[in-house]
Order: C-alpha cells, then structure tokens, then sequence
C-alpha cells in the first residue's frame, strides 16, 4: 500500500513536472513570437502600396475585433509573404495601455482615448495619434420566449426590462409596443455582461442617453445595477438567453444565431439590428471635439430619430502612431491599415465577423489620416 | 532529519561527485520553490498594497476596498462550503465502497474512473454546468421555491437559466470529488489489517467494522483530504465563470439569478479591462485569496501532522 502511494506521488510529480515544463515551453514560444525583431529589410517608399512591405506588426487590445482581425490577418499576410501581424485580444483597456508603454505597434479599442491618454499618445509617439474606426457591429437586443419570433420595444421598454422594473412579459408597457400580439405571462429574466465590456459600455451609454428617465446610470464598461442575471463573454450571455426561458440579453448581433432580435423604437419607426442601418448611424455621429484631424473619435448619435437608423452600435477603433522609428515600420503600419479601412478590408471583416463597413465619407477621412503616418521619430 | 543511515563501509567509488551534484540539484529545486513562493507573496503584497490604502470612492463600487471584498469572500466561502458538504460524504461513500466493499477487479476500474474525473479540464465542467446541468436543475429549482420558499436559502425569484450559486456549487463538488476520494481510499487502504481482523474477531459486522476499525485511524486523514479539496474548491476560477450568474450581492438565496461572486471569478471577469487601481485592487482580493487558501491548507497539514505514522496525504 505505501507502494502504491508511493508510485502515485511519483506518479502525479513526473505530471507536474510534465506541465510544468510544457508551460515553459509555451512561455518560450510566445516571447520569441513577440520578440520577433520588428525591424526589416524593406526599401519602400511613400506610397503605402502592399507589395512592399515587410517585418512583423504587433498589435494589441478588443476582442471584439478578434474575428475581424483574423480575415486580416489572413489576407494581408497572403498579400504579403514577408509580413507577420500579432494581434493580442488581450481587452480594449490593456490594448491601450501596451500601446501607450510603447509595448505594441497598434491598439485596438472599443472606446476611443481619453484626453489624458491622448496626452500620454503624444509622448510615446513623439506626435499625435492615429485614430480610425475600423469595426463597426450592431448590439441587438435579444430574447428567447418560446412562441415570439417577432419583438418591438420602445427604448424606455427596453431600459424598464434591464432595470428589473418590467418584469412579466405581458406587462402593459410590452403590449403597448407590440399591438394586437399575445404575450405570454412568463416573467422576464434580464441577461448582463459580468466582464467589463465595451458591448455594455455601447448599451448603458445607449440608454442614458435614450431612456433616461428610466435609466438613471451613466455610461459604463461595467454594468451599473445588481439586478438581472450575468453571463462572462458575449457567448456566456448568448448561451444563458439561448438556455433560459423568457430570456432577454444584449450582444453583437452577429453572434445571436437563431435567438430572436428586438427591433428598437427609432423615432416612430421600429428599426432591426442590421448592418446596413449600423452603418447608417456613422454617418448621423460626430466628431469628438478638440481633436487633431487624425484622430477620428466620434460619439455616436444615439438619439436619432431618423428612420433606416440602429442606434446601438460599437465602434471600435485601431490607434497607431503618427510617426514611427523606422521608415519600413511607418511603411507596414500604413499598409496594414490602409487595407483594414478598404472595402476588400472591411467587407472581408463583414463576412467573417458580421460588422458593418465603414462608409465611404469615413473612408476618406481615415485614409487621409492613415497617409499621415510617416517615420519622423528619431 | 539526523537519522544517519550506517552501511557497510564500502569502497571508495566515483559516485561521490555524482552524489553532490545530485544533492545540489534536489536542493536547488526545493530552494526555487520557496523563492517562487516568495516571490509570488511580494508580488501581491507590493502590486496590491495600494489598494489597501486608497480612498473609497477611488476603489471600483465607491465602497472602500473592504466594502469591495467582503461580498466576493462571501461568495467564495459560501460556494466552496456547499461544494464541501455535498462532495465530503459522497467521496467517503466512494472511496469506502473502493476500499472495503467493491470486488478487486471493480475497485480498480472505479478507482480509475474516479482518476479520470481529475483530469477533465474546469473548462470542460464550465461548459456542461452551463449547457447541460443548469437547464435541468430548473425544474427543482421552482420546486424547492414552491415547497421550501420560506427558508431564506430558496426564497427565490427562481432562475430561469438555473445558473445560481446552487448550480455552481454542484459543479464545484463534482471537481473536488477525485480529490476528496483518492485521498479517502489511501487512507481506508492504510488501516492496520490487524485492527479489521481484531473486530472481525470480535464479531463486527462490515459496517461495525468500518465506525470501529476504519473510521477512527482514517479521521484525520478523512479531514485533510476534506480541506485539500475546499482548497482546490476556492481557487477555481472558470467553471465558476462560466456557470454562475454572478451581480455582486450579498446573499444566502442559492436559487435566484442575483448572486456573490467569488474572487477567483472576479478577477477573471475583471481583469481583462482593467487599469490604473482597479488592477491594484483585484490583485489585493487575490492577495486575500492566497491567504485563505494557505490558512485552509495550513489547518489541513497541522491536522495530518498530529498522526506522525500517516503518509496517504502525500
């Protein structure tokens, strides 16, 4: 008997030892994928076309990105041979952080920079930064309620059910939106975001601005009240409205499968959760004030009551230099995000990830701000 | 420790190098594990420390930093301690039935089997709590609200997705089972064939047996094991994550949406979108963590201690 415990002490150390020295290697792996010397050989001048750039590009920051920036990886890299992209889904806020330790070459974020982290931008880079939208995803409300396949909710609706004050569907306030349907009595179980999300910082902004009579918090990453059920990630949330009965959760309208979405009261229109009517609100934003031309943050108009418009969208941005070291760097960077922005770019993202591309207004602004980019630093 | 083992003299070899080194290497590698240890303690003692001492208002709920802990150390103990008391006498069960009960042949494929149950991946119970456990607890959930409603544990609104601390703790118990059992049977396995046989003799049953014979040798052994998985109990993070509804309350209703998170969970959740104190102060409540959870083993060690000839805990 000490036998066999013995062997199974011996057995559960040689087990560790085994992870542990995998997880070395693991270790090893991702460092020398990270310190993959940046610099490169390349002589490209100018023009940002892709043929001749080369080296590696980190990159860091939303997840929300993570399937879009997988079809560009892909395509830009099979454009061009001699470049590797990194992007790190490592969330929005430590995305920004990297970039403004100078740590990545790009930051991917769901909400723009703040004034002092424009500041922080400028000292890192040595100049101003570069700031485009480059994914642009509906939020769509969505529920599942066994015998509903079609919902409308007015906005102050829609805040009531998160706020846990409508809490049977076949409240008044319900009917009123959806005329002449039966709604059955089953009570109604809000699902959240339990991470810090920029999916919920989109949606609480949303409703404070829309409802704010009824939603009496101010925008935030993290959700405000501790009502509702939670749920990690946007497939944690869809997989809780998918599994509950009389379920009801916000999430990128791409990953909502066969669950039901609500069309949201626009105006005196209900509007769907589409891509076209995503990218019809970019064109009803504008521009945060007081920044230089490169920057492209824009508050998105969530009170327009235009029809054709879906109000709840997440922008999520790419920030780079404007200057960089060396003038293959600026070459690749420029590169990398000329192509995001183009319409191969941003309609290779819409087929894998769902996103609605970027109009052509905004093209050309972000294209003028990604020529800026140039090796100034020294 | 002192007791030097005499051989017979032998004559002088080479494998005296060999020796040293070999002993140099085994204490290097004890040494590591003290400075990782170490380490691991000043990291969190340094990264933390702001947040002991920050404003209120600057910690994330404006409640101070205790005020930010207090409901997460809630939540850990109070899953971990459900998990505890559903997986403890079931893991003494199994590993009776292992130990005294179950023919050879089916004692070792179970044992096996209950192996097997510590090498699933927490990620993997996260996902079968989520999809597959928490849909059908439902229906005893609204059970248990109907029937039971007066005692505040099930005061309900029911779940309508079934992922509650409940749930959670379910899956908790099932990932601390092999633990809890594995450590049971070595020690049913170590009772003194002499002590069974002395109560046979006497003319005890099998179950007189096990309360006379097993039970008392294997008490303490019983309660390590028992620790050791409440200390596995605590740290989990994913399936947590994965399976509990977590808001943040204070709260013993274990059948609602709205529950405590655990810290583990927390940090998890958290940490992603972190920045500036709120880094500082998720690593704080893991500082805690690591407190409880060495507390926890502590009591667990002192207790296999006091019975100097035990060795199954290894």
């Amino acid at each position: 008997m000490t036998h066999t415990s013995q062997s199974r002490a011996a057995l559960s150390r040689t087990a560790l030892l085994g992870s542990l020295s995998l997880s070395v290697a693991l270790g090893l792996t991702a460092c020398s994928a990270a310190n993959e010397s940046s610099n490169s050989s390349s002589g490209g001048t100018g023009s940002a076309t892709a043929a001749q750039v080369s080296g590696t590009l980190n990159g860091a920051g939303s997840t929300a990105q993570e399937a879009a920036m997988e079809a560009w990886k892909a395509s830009f890299q099979s454009a061009n041979p001699n470049v590797t992209v990194n992007y790190d889904a490592v969330g929005s806020g430590s995305g920004r952080e990297q970039f403004l330790a100078g740590g990545v070459n790009f930051a991917g974020s769901d909400s723009y920079l703040s004034t002092d982290e424009v500041k922080a931008a400028k000292k890192t880079c040595g100049s101003s930064p570069v700031e485009v939208p480059v994914y642009v995803s509906p939020i769509a409300v969505i529920y599942n309620l066994p015998g509903v396949n079609k919902l409308q909710l007015s906005p102050a609706t829609v805040a009531n059910i998160f706020a846990g004050k409508i809490t049977s569907w076949n409240d008044p306030a319900i009917r009123a939106d959806n005329p002449g349907m039966s709604l059955p009595g089953t009570a109604i179980t809000p699902v959240h975001r339990s991470d810090d999300s920029g999916t919920t910082a989109n949606f609480t902004d949303y409703l404070s601005k829309v409802a704010h009579m009824e939603w009496t918090y101010p925008a935030d990453d993290t959700w405000p009240i501790k009502s509702g059920e939670s749920a990690d990630g946007t497939s944690g949330v869809v997989a809780a409205v998918k599994h509950g009965s009389g379920t009801i959760g916000y999430a990128d309208a791409s990953q909502a499968g066969s669950l039901g979405e609500a069309s949201i009261k626009v105006g005196s229109h209900y509007a769907k959760p589409t891509t076209a009517a995503a990218s019809a609100v970019l064109a009803e934003s504008k521009a945060v004030a007081g920044r230089q031309s490169t920057d492209m943050a824009m508050d998105v108009n969530r009170t327009t009551t235009k029809s054709g418009v879906y109000p709840i969208v997440l922008i999520s941005y790419q920030i780079t230099c404007s200057t960089y070291d060396s003038k293959a760097q600026a070459n690749l960077v420029k590169a990398f995000e000329s192509y995001v922005i183009s319409a191969p770019g941003q309609n290779a993202a819409a087929k894998q990830a769902g996103s609605a591309p970027i109009t052509a207004a905004l093209r050309t602004q972000a294209q003028q701000a990604i020529n800026t980019i140039s090796a100034g630093r020294q | 420790m002192s007791s030097t083992v005499l051989r017979e003299p032998r004559p002088p070899t080479r494998s005296r190098a060999g020796d040293q080194v070999f002993r140099g290497l085994a204490a290097g590698a004890a040494a590591l594990i003290l400075a990782a240890l170490a380490g691991v303690v000043v990291f969190l003692t340094y990264q933390g420390a702001p947040a002991f001492t920050a404003p209120a208002t600057a910690v994330p709920g404006a409640s101070g930093f205790f005020g930010y802990l207090w409901p997460l150390v809630f939540g850990t103990l109070l899953v971990s301690g459900l998990a505890l008391v559903m997986a403890t006498p079931l893991s003494i069960g199994v590993a009776l039935f292992i130990s005294h009960y179950a023919p050879r042949r089916l004692a070792s494929v179970l044992g096996y089997m209950i192996d097997l149950l510590a090498a699933i991946p927490s990620v993997v119970y996260g996902l079968w709590g989520i999809s597959f456990l928490a849909p059908r607890l439902v229906p005893l959930y609204s059970w248990l609200d109907q029937h039971l409603g007066f005692l505040p544990f099930f005061a309900g609104p029911t779940s309508a997705t079934g992922r509650t601390i409940l749930t959670a703790a379910v899956v908790l118990a099932v990932m601390v089972l092999p633990i809890i059992t594995a450590l049971c049977r070595e020690t049913f396995l170590q009772v003194p064939r002499l002590h069974e046989e002395a109560a046979l003799a006497l003319g005890a049953t099998r179950w007189e047996l096990v309360r006379v014979a097993v039970f008392p040798f294997a008490r303490s052994g019983m309660v390590s094991a028992a620790m050791l998985g409440l200390g596995r109990a605590l740290g989990e993070t994913m399936a947590v994550v994965m399976v509990l509804s977590a808001t943040g309350v204070v709260s013993v209703n274990l059948i609602s949406s709205v529950n405590p998170s655990t810290i583990a969970a927390n940090i998890a959740l958290q940490f992603p979108e972190a920045a500036g104190l709120t880094v500082n102060v998720l690593i704080a409540t893991g500082l805690v963590l690591f407190v409880i959870t060495f507390a926890v083993n502590l009591v667990a060690r002192s207790v296999v201690a006091r019975r100097k000839d035990f060795s199954g805990a290894a």
